[in-house]
Formats: structure tokens, C-alpha cells, sequence
């Protein structure tokens, strides 16, 4: 490892042989779940960008009435939907919206939510009254309705859904990252560091937020998951992903009219809902470990 | 006196809740020479800590409020100060070492990156990483940690190598004042012993004065030039480290925390406590503050609040004083 020297005359300056985000990718590589979510997320994300590729759009909206409801077979692999079309290329085009609005709204929530709730929490007093009255507002309206009022205020598409799911998410965040700051604010280590004359701001983000990522990181691979359904609800409400677009949630939607008598159809896009938020939680909490000075090894 | 580094004047404290007011500190004064050593001692809940925090302006911002009086350090009037000036302050100029090292190390920072911080702030001869990296190993080395043990983190040092990562960090930039706040108390006796010779073997090289705020008179008696006992938010007595171990006249307070050390050579089968509790902060009595536990209490004890009397050096604010031979009063 490092070189020692405790000859005070010829100080030899000591530097870090790794980098934190080296050590932390070596501490991450270790955990097997972690690696395997993180590699089943990542093929997604390779698969719904390759998606032209690999199927085309059009086979994705291309209606064929006699394969109405086709069971899977060698040409279509995921069967047809109730229009004839190939559930496969659906899935897959259907991954780059789900995708997208899983993680921009996930980014989006972890960004304005941790800024906000580590403020509030850290900073208190009159700030904190205000805005948790504020967010006490937004979370009294049914977070359906609220999105739904969103986007019918500024239209579909899908920027507009990112927004609306993010908007009705923030409020929990914030209240999550604020009883975790709270926690943190009253510990010595942030009064010892005031005493090294350190500012508000750079307390936040250098010595606040670090100590919660925790909550942070668990709670935003979460998210994922929960988005990605928010956004088939407003699908399903024809408020978010206009048919005949696909979407994961969508998909799902749709199929549940065929349920008994082709379950296929849920099956397929669900099962990639399911897999997604199971690997982003796994990877999450093996990101979580691996930040984690105190589980080092 | 030119070489005054610190001089607090008449400072009152208080904390207001809706409840209730707690007079936290009472109307105290002493002052600290360059590289003088300054102990005050007192029983929990005396004001102790209340006073470092008040120096250092970090009073909780809802409840604390300077009721009255100054503080002046190197001439500057620290009460008139604005907040980024203080910040310039914290740390560069005055840095504290607080009680418990367990809790004062930040958990997800290596101790490194943290003895390196305020260097960071605190730049103002613009250090290269290089630089700052280089003082980083010399105060570890200062206080025996070896250098390479800087990217470790806070939970794998034990409780005293974790005061000594503190009190680095508290070194780092020279400060002229360095307040410890009970700075031993969190550690065992053995552990104890090597961070007091520690800081005195730091302060005599660097020439740091300091505050050593504890409840050990034995500590204060193996560090401090002048002592102040503190009692209720007030100085009852305040003297050199003579004054308070050698002379006869005493606070009977004071004399009551001597009593109550045990003693391997007596024969006592139980300690001797002072008796009663320090009163309740939100209503101190009108006379002396010490009264309703006083062996010596008079009369005029629990009327009239006694003033300060003065023989040289020492100081002792109690009514059996007056006029005592030596005694002289103290003006306000």
C-alpha cells in the first residue's frame, strides 16, 4: 500500500495511490448482486438504444389483424398484441420512453429533492416552515390528479410527464432527505467543522449530504421503478405517452384486457418492469455498501 | 496590558425559549495573555461550554442570545464582527477542540481530507495540494500519527488516536487561540495522560494560548497558568494556578471541589460531595448563586449578591472577603 515515512526532516509527501471513485468501483465489483443488476440495467439501456437496430419502428406499429393475439413463436418472439402487433419490437422501443422517464425523473427528483431537503433541514427556522408548508400543499392533492392536472395544463409529451412525475414526487423526497438531515445537523462533527470556520453551503454539500447518500441512493433506485409505473398510469388515463407509441406501462395496460386469454401480454412488459427495478435496487444498495467508508474492506 | 490576545468583558448569555429563560453565563470577565494557558473549571451545566461557543460566535442562532458585555481578540471587537468575517476567524484564528472525538470526526470524510479542510479555507498564502498535503503529514506527524494512516477513516482509529486526528485539525493552520472544550473527558486515564502532555508539548513549540475548559483540577494543575472556577455562569474565583493550589483563601465553593477529589491516603470509606445540586439556571437565587449550598453561608449571602474581592492576582467573588486584610474591592 502507501509508503510510510515518519522521518519529520526528509518529509516525503504521502498521496493517495487510488482515487475515491476507483475504490469505490473496486469495493462495488465485489458485490455479485450489485454486479449482476448493474449489468442486466446496462443491457437495457444498450438494447433500447440499438433498438433501430435491432427491430424497427415501423414493426413496432405495424397492425396485422391475423396474428391477433399470437402466441409467441420463432418470428414473433414475445407473441402479438390485439392488433396483430409484434410485442417484441414494442418492448423494445417501449424501453427507451420507460427508461427515460424512470431515470430522468429519478435524476430529476434526487437533484431538486436532496438540494431542498438537506436546506431546509440544515438551515431550519423560517425556511423550513415555509417550505414544508408549501410541499405539505402539493402532497394534499392526490398525486394522480395533480400529475394529471400537469400535464393537462401543459400538454402530453414526454418532457411534460418527466415534469409532472417529478413534481409529485419531490414532496416525499424532500420530507425523506429532511429527517435524515435533521439526524446529521445535530451531530459534532458539522459544529466541529463551523468551528473550523467552514460556510453553510459547502457544510451541505461536503459534509451533510455525504453522511445521508444512504437514504439518497435507496430511495432514488427506488424511484425508478415507481416512475416508470407513475408513467403507465398517465398512459393509461391517455394523459401520457400518446398511442400508438409503446411504453412499458402502457403495454401492460393494454394487455390486461386479454388477460385470460393471452396472458403473454402482460407477462413480457412486465417482467421487464420487474427486472429493471429489481437490478436498479440491487445495484443501488451495493452502490450504498460500497460508499460507505464504514463497511470497508 | 499591551499583549492581550483575548479580553471578555461583563458577558451574559442566555438561552430564551417560549418557556422559559436560562441565564447560561452571568456577567464574567478574565482575559488571556499571548500564549498563556487559561483553565476553567466548573461542575457540568456551569456555563462552561457556553462560553467557548459564545467566543467563537456559534451560539444555536434560535435560542442564544449575547445579553451583554464584549469580547475583543488581537482588537477586534468579535461581537461586531460579520458572519464571514467570523468564518475567517473559525479555524484560521481561533480553533476548538470539542469533547468527544467519536462524535467530532466526520464519518465519510478520510481524516486526511478533513485535518485539510480549513487549510483549504483558510488559503490565503495560495498553498499548492502539494503544499497542503505536506502540512497534512507534518501535523499528523506532529501529534505521532504516521502520515500514511491519512486516508483511513474516522472508525479505524481508536477513541485517543481520534482526539489526536482532532487536535491536528484544530493545529493545522497555527491558530493563536485554541479553546478545548473538555478535551479529555471522552478518553481513559492512560490515554488521557498522553494527550495532556501532548497539547503541552504542542503549545509550548507552537506558542498557542489556550482555553482549557474542563472539570479535572488535575489537569488544570499540570497545564494552566491562571485558573478560573466557575459556578452557575458566574467566576467565583479567578488566579493563577497558584492562587488556587497553594493559597489559603478560597471560594467555599472551590474549597468544596478540593474536598470532594478522593484522596488514596485518607481512611474515608465514602467521597465527600458538595451537597445539593447547582441551582436551576432559570431562576438563580437573588443573592449569592452559591448560598443554598454553602458550609459558610451568612445572612446577607441570600440577599445581596456578593461583589469582587481582590488580593494581587486572585480573585474571589464571595461575602467572607470583605473586608478581609489583603482584600481590596474589585470595580466593575
Amino acid at each position: 500500500m502507501n509508503q510510510v515515512s515518519v522521518d519529520a526532516a526528509a518529509p516525503v509527501i504521502v498521496f493517495r495511490k487510488e482515487s475515491r471513485w476507483k475504490e469505490v468501483w473496486r469495493r462495488l465489483k465485489k458485490d455479485r448482486l450489485a454486479m449482476f443488476g448493474l449489468a442486466v440495467i446496462s443491457t437495457m439501456i444498450i438494447l433500447a438504444l440499438l433498438a433501430d437496430f435491432i427491430v424497427s419502428y415501423e414493426a413496432a406499429l405495424k397492425m396485422n389483424l391475423r396474428l391477433k393475439l399470437a402466441p409467441p413463436s420463432a418470428v414473433h418472439w414475445f407473441g402479438c398484441d390485439g392488433y396483430g402487433r409484434d410485442l417484441f419490437a414494442r418492448c423494445l422501443h417501449g424501453a427507451r420512453v420507460s427508461l427515460t422517464v424512470g431515470f430522468a425523473t429519478s435524476i430529476a427528483t434526487l437533484i431538486v429533492g436532496s438540494l431542498l431537503g438537506a436546506m431546509v433541514g440544515y438551515i431550519g427556522g423560517k425556511l423550513d416552515d415555509i417550505v414544508m408548508r408549501a410541499l405539505d400543499i402539493f402532497s394534499a392533492i392526490p398525486s394522480t390528479l395533480f400529475a394529471m392536472a400537469v400535464v393537462a395544463a401543459m400538454g402530453s409529451g414526454i418532457v411534460n410527464i418527466c415534469i409532472a412525475i417529478s413534481l409529485t414526487n419531490i414532496p416525499g423526497f424532500v420530507r425523506i432527505v429532511r429527517s435524515s438531515v435533521l439526524n446529521i445537523a445535530e451531530q459534532e462533527y458539522i459544529e466541529a467543522s463551523r468551528a473550523g470556520g467552514t460556510s453553510t453551503l459547502r457544510i451541505l454539500l461536503k459534509h451533510v449530504l455525504p453522511n445521508s447518500v444512504g437514504t439518497l441512493i435507496v430511495q432514488t433506485t427506488a424511484n425508478v421503478a415507481s416512475m416508470i409505473l407513475t408513467a403507465a398510469t398517465l398512459s393509461f388515463l391517455g394523459l401520457g405517452i400518446n398511442p400508438p407509441q409503446p411504453e412499458w406501462g402502457a403495454l401492460v395496460s393494454e394487455g390486461k384486457e386479454f388477460l385470460r386469454t393471452a396472458p403473454h401480454l402482460i407477462l413480457f412488459p412486465g417482467v421487464m418492469i420487474c427486472v429493471a427495478s429489481f437490478s436498479m435496487s440491487v445495484l443501488g444498495d451495493g452502490l450504498r455498501d460500497a460508499l460507505d467508508p464504514r463497511l470497508r474492506t | 496590558m499591551t499583549d492581550k490576545l483575548l479580553s471578555i468583558k461583563n458577558l451574559s448569555v442566555q438561552y430564551k425559549t417560549d418557556l422559559e429563560t436560562v441565564c447560561a453565563v452571568n456577567n464574567i470577565t478574565f482575559s488571556l495573555k499571548k500564549g498563556e494557558t487559561f483553565g476553567l473549571v466548573g461542575e457540568t451545566g456551569a456555563g462552561k461550554t457556553t462560553t467557548a461557543l459564545t467566543i467563537m460566535r456559534l451560539l444555536p442562532a434560535e435560542t442564544g442570545r449575547i445579553t451583554e458585555g464584549s469580547i475583543e481578540f488581537t482588537g477586534k471587537l468579535m461581537l461586531d464582527l460579520t458572519e464571514p468575517e467570523m468564518r475567517s476567524i473559525r479555524g484560521e484564528q481561533i480553533a476548538m477542540i470539542f469533547q468527544d472525538p467519536m462524535t467530532s470526526l466526520n464519518p465519510v470524510m478520510s481524516v486526511g481530507d478533513q485535518i485539510a479542510e480549513a487549510m483549504e479555507l483558510h488559503n490565503k498564502d495560495n498553498k499548492t495540494k502539494e503544499q497542503i498535503q505536506a502540512r497534512v503529514d507534518e501535523v499528523l506527524l506532529m501529534v505521532g500519527i504516521p502520515p500514511s494512516r491519512k486516508f483511513e477513516f474516522p472508525h479505524q482509529f481508536s477513541g485517543g488516536m481520534k482526539q489526536r486526528v482532532v487536535i491536528a485539525m484544530a493545529l493545522a493552520c497555527e491558530p493563536v487561540l485554541l479553546i478545548a472544550d473538555e478535551p479529555t473527558t471522552a478518553l481513559d486515564v492512560t490515554i488521557q495522560a498522553q494527550v495532556i502532555s501532548m497539547i503541552r508539548n504542542l503549545r509550548d513549540t507552537l506558542g498557542t494560548a489556550m482555553i482549557m475548559i474542563t472539570h479535572d483540577l488535575g489537569i488544570v494543575a499540570q497545564t494552566c497558568d491562571n485558573v478560573a472556577v466557575m459556578y452557575a455562569g458566574e467566576l467565583v474565583e479567578v488566579g493563577t494556578a497558584a492562587d488556587i493550589y497553594t493559597s489559603e483563601d478560597h471560594h467555599p465553593y472551590t474549597t468544596g471541589l478540593f474536598g470532594s477529589i478522593p484522596n488514596l491516603r485518607s481512611k474515608a470509606r465514602r467521597l465527600t460531595p458538595i451537597t445539593g445540586l447547582m441551582p436551576d439556571p432559570t431562576k438563580l437565587p437573588p443573592g449569592c448563586t452559591f448560598a443554598p449550598r454553602c458550609p459558610k453561608k451568612m445572612d446577607i449571602c441570600e440577599d445581596e449578591h456578593p461583589c469582587v474581592w481582590r488580593n494581587g492576582t486572585h480573585l474571589i467573588s464571595c461575602h467572607l472577603f470583605a473586608g478581609r486584610e489583603n482584600w481590596r474591592k474589585e470595580e466593575a
